[in-house]
């Protein structure tokens, strides 16, 4: 419990280290926030002045940043510039399908990099195959392959739909699920890459230890020396990796939700970039680094109490 | 890489010749990757653009190893608040996902190519700094140091003629692996609109006007998102093979 309290205590900190960032780097722009209205003719000089006093954006800047910061942790998030609408609204109705995406997407790519990080540890051809695949599942431009399978199987095979969380008619749950495929395949591919490839080096270094040894010597098969010991030492390892990749998790589905048009989150980001919808753009960067710093701060506390071995560490 | 810095010379078309007559060609003998909407070689605009990609890889991987070595370095030496300090920045850079980070700050800034390297680099320090960091901290304890203090050396002197030389191949290959997440970054800039902005050719910006065509001219899409691929899996293996290498080195001693 103690350990929980400092590691929080760290990353209060941390998180006013990245609200500072992300206002910084909107109050960067020259012009400020209101830079759009700027280059155009319909907007007049008067009215940007107006709107400038109305959203404080005349006062001194140390004191816009305490006042949003006081907002935001409030949960006003103030209002879209394209559309007026409260910025949290926009958000939180986008929610769900990014939930789903991204849960679904973990899941698969969890029990792939099982499988395969298993078969890797146990064979050395499987090893070499799955360290080539780690490499290529790193390199590959994330939106250029979901545009490779909405070309091979939407567009050419005509198996799947190419864009979309359904079909304009509803659909059951089979349009449902048959949308997820291709989003889910792009999703998970570079995370299982990554991810099989970090399992089968914990198991191997749990291989490599006495007690494999000891159990080989009492002529308990390879398989089943992973299965019932190797992997319990290395499920908190990768267990904590899984939720570290968070932050990389968060670009991905920026990406793979533009490219399949999934109503999510990610794509309300793209919406709101074309669109210089800077409450948006502001909002959506907090919530994901909020959520990846929760995310390691949830991996750091539960590997402190589940792993007997971090006992008596403070 | 030679291809790229020939490009003048090999390619086939000049870079930005029209040919309206040949418009949408699909590949053929004459041009090899076929031609894109303005009837435009895809193949030398290909060639072209890999000299904007790499450049902007290349630089960039400078740019992030520099600014990693050079705070990871700080911390690792000068300890206590100024390490506490930087780490937390380093933290708190590593959470916030740098791929919206950047395509904010694009879209806010506008930049042009060198700016636009600049950027990716400031996004790409940190897993440099950390890991600099921890081999800072362990050379620092070694005799030779102490030695070179006990002469009366300085403290910068010391660092850089006696404890940065050691992080060099720490340094190679965060810088391999620099170069792919370089590229990778800005054909996703790119490929939002808010990178390298036509008529210069990027992969990334290629892609970016491939995506509406994808069903009616899908080489146009193909090519340069296979170059980037091909590209990056370069810079990854080779920086995946030296990091294994020097593991080996390591347990074997």
């Amino acid at each position: 419990m103690a350990f929980a309290a400092r590691r929080l205590a760290q990353a209060v900190p941390l998180l006013l280290i990245i609200s500072l960032l992300v206002f910084g780097l909107i109050h960067a722009a020259p012009g400020g926030p209101l830079s759009l209205y700027l280059d155009n003719p319909n907007v007049r000089p008067e009215d940007i002045a107006r709107l400038r006093r109305a959203m404080g954006l005349d006062r001194p800047l140390g004191a816009q940043y305490v006042s949003w910061l006081v907002a935001f942790i409030r949960g006003d998030w103030g209002y879209s510039y394209a559309d007026g609408r409260p910025v949290i609204q926009r958000m939180l109705e986008r929610v769900p399908a990014t939930l789903q995406l991204v849960g679904v997407s973990t899941l698969v790519a969890v029990l792939v990099s099982l499988v395969v990080g298993i078969a890797a540890a146990l064979r050395r051809g499987a090893d070499q195959a799955v360290s080539l695949l780690a490499v290529a599942g790193l390199s590959i431009p994330v939106f250029w392959f979901g545009l490779v399978l909405q070309l091979i199987f939407s567009n050419t095979l005509g198996w799947l739909p190419s864009s979309g969380r359904s079909s304009f008619a509803g659909g059951g749950l089979s349009d449902r699920l048959a949308h997820l495929v291709l989003p889910v395949m792009v999703l998970a591919v570079a995370h299982a890459a990554g991810w099989s490839r970090y399992l089968r080096g914990s198991i191997r270094v749990a291989l490599a230890q006495p007690f494999a040894n000891a159990a080989r010597a009492r002529g308990v098969t390879e398989l089943r020396i992973v299965l019932r010991h190797a992997l319990r030492l290395a499920l908190l390892p990768f267990a904590t990796v899984v939720l570290l990749d968070a932050s990389i998790m968060a670009s991905g589905a920026v990406v793979t939700e533009s490219v399949f048009a999934w109503p999510g989150i990610g794509s309300l980001f793209t919406e709101a970039l074309a669109k210089r919808d800077y409450t948006v753009l502001m909002a959506f960067l907090m919530c994901a680094s909020v959520a990846v710093v929760t995310l390691s701060f949830l991996a750091d506390v539960a590997v402190h109490a589940l792993d007997p071995r971090t006992k008596g560490e403070h | 890489m030679v291809l790229a810095a020939a490009a003048p010379l090999i390619a086939p078309f000049t870079v930005d010749a029209l040919d309206l007559a040949h418009r949408r060609g699909a590949p053929s003998a004459m041009h090899w990757f076929g031609t894109d909407e303005l009837g435009r070689d895809l193949l030398t605009r290909v060639l072209f653009g890999a000299r904007v990609s790499l450049a902007v890889g290349l630089v960039s991987a400078a740019v992030s190893v520099a600014i990693g070595v050079t705070i990871g370095a700080t911390a690792g030496w000068a300890g206590r608040w100024l390490d506490a300090l930087l780490m937390r920045i380093t933290d708190a850079m590593l959470a916030v996902p740098r791929l919206p980070l950047l395509m904010i700050a694009a879209a806010v800034l506008a930049p042009n190519v060198a700016l636009l390297i600049v950027m990716v680099g400031a996004a790409g320090w940190m897993e440099t700094a950390r890991v600099v960091r921890a081999e800072i901290q362990s050379i620092k304890t070694n005799d030779f140091v102490t030695a070179a203090r006990a002469v009366g050396a300085t403290s910068p002197r010391v660092v850089v003629r006696h404890v940065l030389p050691g992080v060099l191949p720490t340094a190679a290959v965060a810088t391999t692996l620099a170069v792919g997440r370089g590229i990778l970054l800005e054909s996703a800039l790119s490929f939002f609109g808010v990178g390298v902005q036509p008529p210069t050719a990027s992969w990334g910006n290629m892609l970016y006007q491939a995506q509406t065509t994808m069903s009616s001219e899908p080489w146009l899409g193909i090519f340069p998102g296979a170059f980037i691929f091909l590209t990056v899996l370069c810079c990854n293996a080779l920086g995946t093979a030296l990091t294994d290498e020097r593991r080996e080195a390591v347990t074997s001693r």
